[in-house]
């Protein structure tokens, strides 16, 4: 059953993928419902498969890589919804797709033991697990709205009047979604920090310090941006590269979550 | 019930014409009445805007109808009316055409839908509207949106004051509170700054080397006229450039640019360079949020958005026949429709 709802969720994202891909190819790309409703869809399935498996390991399914990749698509959805539908950024959505559906054919598809663990539960350790993975679902937003944001600012640079320029938002407005997704995803993670603190569990020097890497990466992208040394353009390239870096380190991360 | 379409417009009649056959809206409601009173109508739409004069009309005697509407222009000008007449289906189809911007000067315009709405709303107050018009005008405003969300007709602009206002639209999402200068008060940077103004920009500074014609032109666009020699003093504050001066060089450079962006970090800077010789170098353009466009690269864009409305004609007919058909059905199957 669970398999099923993780399929079918792939096939919505497929959908919407598809729907994108095909009106870009035809030049007449217009965001629309289409994307908000199959990424709902594949949202929903998602929150059940999560629900399900979370029963099954009686904790927050956050136990083993499989998971946190569900876990982390589903975050890339719930930013999605609540943050580009807020913003008017619908093509946003357009962009999230591929990226949640990447990571879910890699849970699905490649060599990640998908056994369900059951974990003796601690309040803190999976309020900080949690936050931790929509914080990153923030981040990895702000990413493909700075993918987005260079993608505009090319169009209009090399006077291409497509499509794709019609429908991506003015590039102001993705300048400060990038800020603000930035802002969410570094206030989430400190607030999963604290948790981490709070719950004294017992943390592998390397994983810690690579977290606090990850922060400090972000808060000093931030800074830069405050005191006007990272204008937009500059700061969509921090926030994709600083987002590759996370999406690359997530496999250690979580290999090392699970040694003391 | 027949519906009939008989009218002229910028396709078939020169403006000389036009303007005596116009029906403005302080003489609509006798005109009406007027057009009322011919035998076998039963109601009528008068459509008049500055590329046609139309008028549609609901009617059991269609040649009645016509003769009698041929006597009343006769009368109101003095002249006969070089009108085309449509029947029933091609009336139909005419209107949907209108209504959708297929008929008009330029394709895929929008304006003309408010026109039309305007026309219906104008002759249904005055009570001049009968079931069949209702039917067929709020078809047609269902068609005109159809084939607007369906096809690319009215994709980009046709004008390098709406290309230019689309761009800066792109790049700083609303447009209120945005200052825009004028350097060289020319006749395309006139028109221009007019259309951002008409998009809620703030400020309007204009510069020019003559100050009376600098000043002359802000006043008439509510703006603010400065010395050619002082332009770069209000440059930091600055949104929009429209640039078309005479003169033989550029006076926009990459190396004044460059410090001047660097102390305004995230506010992009949108410059129209509109003269020829060029007024801007085009390496201003490399430099971060700095979008530059010139008069070939925009008259590019109205090219290409023509070339795309152009194509779209053919799908956007094709929709419009299979509502045309729907609609004449309808009518088929609640009354007899007679042939002119």
């Amino acid at each position: 059953m669970d398999r099923i709802l993780l399929i079918g969720a792939i096939l919505s994202l497929v959908c919407s993928l598809g729907y994108t891909l095909f009106a870009l190819g035809a030049g007449n790309f217009r965001p629309g419902r289409f994307n908000v409703v199959a990424i709902l869809v594949a949202f929903a399935l998602m929150s059940a498969f999560l629900y399900l498996r979370g029963k099954l390991e009686g904790s927050c399914p956050l136990n083993s890589l499989f998971d946190v990749l569900i876990f982390q698509s589903w975050s890339f959805l719930l930013i999605y919804l609540v943050v580009g539908t807020a913003y008017r950024l619908s093509l946003l959505g357009a962009f999230t797709a591929p990226l949640a559906f990447l990571m879910m054919v890699v849970a699905l598809v490649g060599p990640l033991d998908q056994t369900p663990r059951a974990r003796a539960t601690n309040a803190w350790i999976e309020t900080h697990a949690a936050l931790s993975i929509v914080a990153y679902g923030a981040l990895g937003l702000a990413a493909v709205a700075g993918i987005m944001y260079l993608l505009q600012e090319r169009l209009l640079k090399a006077h291409k009047v497509s499509s794709l320029l019609y429908n991506l938002p003015p590039i102001t407005d993705l300048a400060a979604a990038i800020v603000r997704l930035l802002w969410l995803g570094i206030v989430l993670l400190t607030i999963s920090f604290a948790a981490g603190m709070l719950s004294q569990m017992a943390v592998n020097q390397m994983k810690y310090t690579a977290s606090l890497a990850i922060w400090g990466l972000y808060a000093f992208i931030l800074v830069l941006h405050k005191f006007g040394f990272a204008p937009p353009r500059r700061l969509a390239l921090f926030t994709v590269g600083g987002f590759v870096l996370v999406l690359l380190s997530l496999p250690g991360i979580q290999y090392l979550s699970s040694r003391p | 019930m027949n519906i009939l379409c008989a009218g002229l417009n910028h396709q078939n009649t020169p403006i000389e014409v036009r303007e005596k056959f116009a029906v403005g809206q302080h003489e609509l409601a006798e005109t009406l009445d007027a057009v009322r009173t011919i035998d076998g109508l039963s109601g009528a739409v008068i459509l008049s805007t500055c590329n046609r004069v139309e008028f549609y009309a609901s009617s059991i005697c269609p040649v009645r109808t016509i003769d009698g509407l041929r006597d009343l222009m006769r009368e109101r000008t003095g002249i006969d009316a070089p009108l085309y007449i449509h029947d029933t289906t091609r009336s139909v189809q005419h209107l949907f055409r209108v209504a959708s911007g297929l008929d008009s000067m330029v394709i895929g315009e929008t304006e003309i839908l408010g026109q039309v709405k305007k026309a219906y709303s104008s002759a249904a107050e005055l009570g001049a509207t009968t079931r069949h018009l209702n039917k067929l005008f709020q078809h047609a405003f269902r068609v005109a949106k159809h084939v607007r969300t369906e096809t690319q007709i009215t994709r980009g602009s046709t004008s390098v004051g709406s290309v230019a206002v689309d761009l800066a639209g792109k790049i700083f999402g609303d447009l209120s509170g945005k200052r825009v200068m004028i350097l060289g008060a020319g006749e395309t940077s006139e028109r221009t700054a007019r259309s951002l103004v008409s998009r809620g920009v703030k400020t309007v500074i204009v510069s020019n080397r003559t100050f009376d014609r600098a000043a002359k032109l802000a006043e008439e666009i509510g703006g603010l006229a400065i010395h050619f020699d002082h332009w770069q003093n209000a440059f930091s504050d600055i949104d929009i450039l429209i640039c078309s001066t005479a003169a033989p060089h550029a006076i926009v450079r990459h190396d004044q640019l460059a410090p001047m962006m660097k102390a305004r970090p995230g506010r992009p800077l949108f410059i129209i360079d509109l003269a020829v010789p060029r007024d801007v170098e085009a390496a201003v353009n490399k430099l971060d949020g700095v979008f530059l466009y010139d008069i070939d690269s925009l008259e590019g864009i109205v090219r290409q958005s023509i070339e795309t409305r152009r194509s779209e004609v053919i799908r956007c007919e094709q929709m419009i026949g299979h509502h045309v058909r729907s609609f004449v059905n309808w009518l088929r199957h609640h009354h007899e429709i007679s042939r002119l």
